[in-house]
């Protein structure tokens, strides 16, 4: 499979990352390389084999319904451009 | 046990368009906020109103090497929920991040469960009158992550963020299209919230969010649908939009009434209904397209590489079956059966777990099922109602409400002598029996003297005596002098009895 120019583009905005129009060919092409090597991968027969969530035999670590966290909103804020009245405040969104 | 009273299906709803009639198609998407303490992944805590951001772990705002530790008490609560659908169960389940960009997704991505829900196939069935019902099955329900809030109206240049939602769990209910009116959606969404307050799983409070609807509508000839239930195959309906975010039963129904008339408007004008997400405004009473957001649509999901699958034990799925309180259906069938109520009162009774729980400890003081139907729900409700109390503000305890209801049933009371009881209690307090016995308000049903008061009111008004003659139905008047005199409180089937003897009728 190949990624083509306007599947780059999409891509990047979907990620919200700035590409320029220059790089999209190079980007396009080095997706379809990554996707290449999938492909290749592949053709590994995994017929049978369980898919490997981890490394060593784990359980999924679970909580118990207790709040033990939370209560420092000024630390949260702390690293916002702009923070006004406990919120972070971002340009106006339109729906 | 009794599962479910017997019903049939009801017609579907049917809207007549400028050239033909139209059927409609519906699916829902509940979101259900998980009644916990703290968060799905994190430690903080979910607590309602509470001040901006104060409610938010560094794991919720996302902060880089923080990573999500599930709560164990969400998961038993979707489990429950399963159970309470009559759902399957999936042991091993996977969380997906759905990735999108929005201010209030700190993540840039939903840990939400796209491809091994936890739960699986269930149903509801969704009440529409006695004996009328329609059976919605459930595709499944999965676990995921609520977003922060947004405030637009508190700057005009600029957005307000609120981060204490973030990270809370809900539960994402997916129905079957197998809804088939306006009505008929707003009914699931009430049964649905029904089950889960009866479950605990939900409070269903649906001012404050926790409750809210995305309604998938679309609209199809007569027998259309018939062919896609046999079929499966949907192309045979029409394309269908997705309206969002809906907190009201009454918008719901609004909604899906005006966007069934916009589409059929469309297909009948020869042109094509967009798939599309749309918003409602009550307001204005329509929906309208949310285009900005189309693109969004690529979520590109793949598995959370944060959480491994979760895997559950059955010993431990069993436990929580063991745990199920008797649910809205149960229940009612019981009333229905055991205690002779009719399907419509005992739907009243069960509508909300405080009143059913109410109702029948009222039985087990007086022993009898409608008559303290009767009276929970003439007298009390509406009584309740009347200044805006809830079942648990009653300042009649079911002991009491039980005692008046038994001292009926004896026949020491009338029924017009009842309800001052009633009223005694409501504003003062004190025990039924005790409030008869002090203040000689039990009934008369010493023959002797009620035909003494008899003759004294027929001596009385030999006029009266006449016409009653040619005119049987007049002896109701005797009657009614004779319970005025005596206070309410002559028996008034012995009060009938002797008046039409005295009178020879």
């Amino acid at each position: 499979m190949s990624i083509d120019i306007e599947t780059a583009r999409k891509v990047a905005h979907l990620a919200r990352i700035a590409v320029p129009d220059a790089h999209l060919p190079d980007l396009a092409r080095e997706l379809s390389g990554i996707l290449t090597f999938m492909e290749q991968l592949n053709e590994v027969d995994v017929t049978g084999v369980e898919p490997m969530t981890s490394v060593t035999p784990m359980r999924l670590k679970r909580r118990e319904d207790v709040v033990t966290d939370g209560g420092y909103p000024e630390k949260v804020l702390s690293n916002a451009p702009d923070a006004r009245e406990g919120f972070f405040a971002v340009p106006k969104v339109v729906e | 046990m009794l599962d479910h009273l017997a019903f049939s299906a009801p017609e579907p709803k049917r809207i007549a368009g400028a050239r033909e009639d139209w059927e409609l198609v519906i699916g829902l998407e509940v979101h259900a906020q998980v009644a916990s303490n703290a968060k799905l992944f994190s430690g903080a805590s979910t607590t309602f109103g509470a001040e901006p951001n104060s409610n938010v772990a560094f794991v919720d705002a996302a902060m880089p090497g923080m990573l999500p530790v599930i709560n164990e008490f969400c998961v038993a609560q979707a489990v429950r929920t399963g159970l309470g659908l009559k759902a399957g169960i999936n042991l091993r389940s996977a969380f997906d991040r759905k990735n999108y960009f929005y201010p209030d997704l700190p993540q840039g991505y939903q840990i939400s469960q796209l491809y091994h829900p936890i739960v699986g196939e269930g149903e509801i069935i969704v009440d529409m009158g006695p004996g009328v019902a329609r059976r919605v099955r459930i595709e499944r329900i999965h676990l995921e992550q609520d977003a922060g809030k947004s405030i637009h109206d508190m700057d005009p240049n600029m957005s307000f963020v609120d981060l204490n939602r973030t990270g809370v769990a809900l539960m994402e209910i997916v129905s079957r299209p197998d809804i088939r009116g306006p009505e008929e959606a707003a009914a699931y969404v009430a049964k649905l919230r029904q089950i889960l307050r009866y479950l605990g799983t939900c409070d269903g409070n649906m001012q404050n969010g926790n409750l809210r609807a995305d309604v998938n509508v679309s609209i199809c000839r007569p027998g259309d649908y018939e062919k896609f239930i046999e079929t499966g195959d949907a192309s045979v309906l029409g394309t269908r939009c997705e309206i969002k975010n809906m907190n009201s039963m009454r918008f719901i129904q609004q909604a899906i009434e005006y966007e069934a008339r916009r589409q059929i408007a469309i297909v009948e004008d020869g042109g094509k209904v967009d798939q599309e997400t749309r918003l409602y405004d009550p307001d204005k009473g329509e929906t309208r397209s949310m285009r900005s957001k189309e693109e969004a649509h690529d979520y590109r999901y793949f598995p959370c590489p944060d959480l491994l699958p979760l895997e559950i034990e059955q010993a431990w799925v069993d436990d929580i079956a063991a745990t199920m309180p008797e649910l809205p259906d149960a229940k009612k069938a019981r009333f229905v059966k055991d205690l002779g109520l009719s399907e419509y009162d005992a739907s009243v009774l069960t509508a909300e777990v405080e009143n059913a729980d109410y109702f029948e400890a009222v039985v087990a003081v007086c022993a009898d099922g409608k008559l303290a139907a009767n009276w929970v729900i003439n007298e009390l409700f509406g009584r309740l109602k009347k200044e805006g109390h809830e079942i648990g503000a009653s300042p009649v305890s079911p002991a009491q409400l039980g005692g008046i209801v038994k001292l009926i049933k004896s026949g020491d009371i009338s029924g017009k002598i009842a309800k001052d009881l009633f009223e005694i209690v409501y504003t003062e307090g004190g025990d039924p029996a005790e409030i008869v016995e002090a203040r000689g308000m039990k009934q008369v049903t010493d023959l002797g003297a009620i035909e003494t008061a008899v003759d004294e009111i027929i001596a009385a008004n030999p006029a009266q005596v006449e016409k009653a003659k040619q005119n049987p139905k007049l002896a109701g008047w005797f009657v009614g002098q004779v319970l005025k005199a005596s206070g309410g409180k002559a028996n008034p089937a012995a009060v009938n009895e002797i008046v039409a003897k005295k009178l020879g009728l």
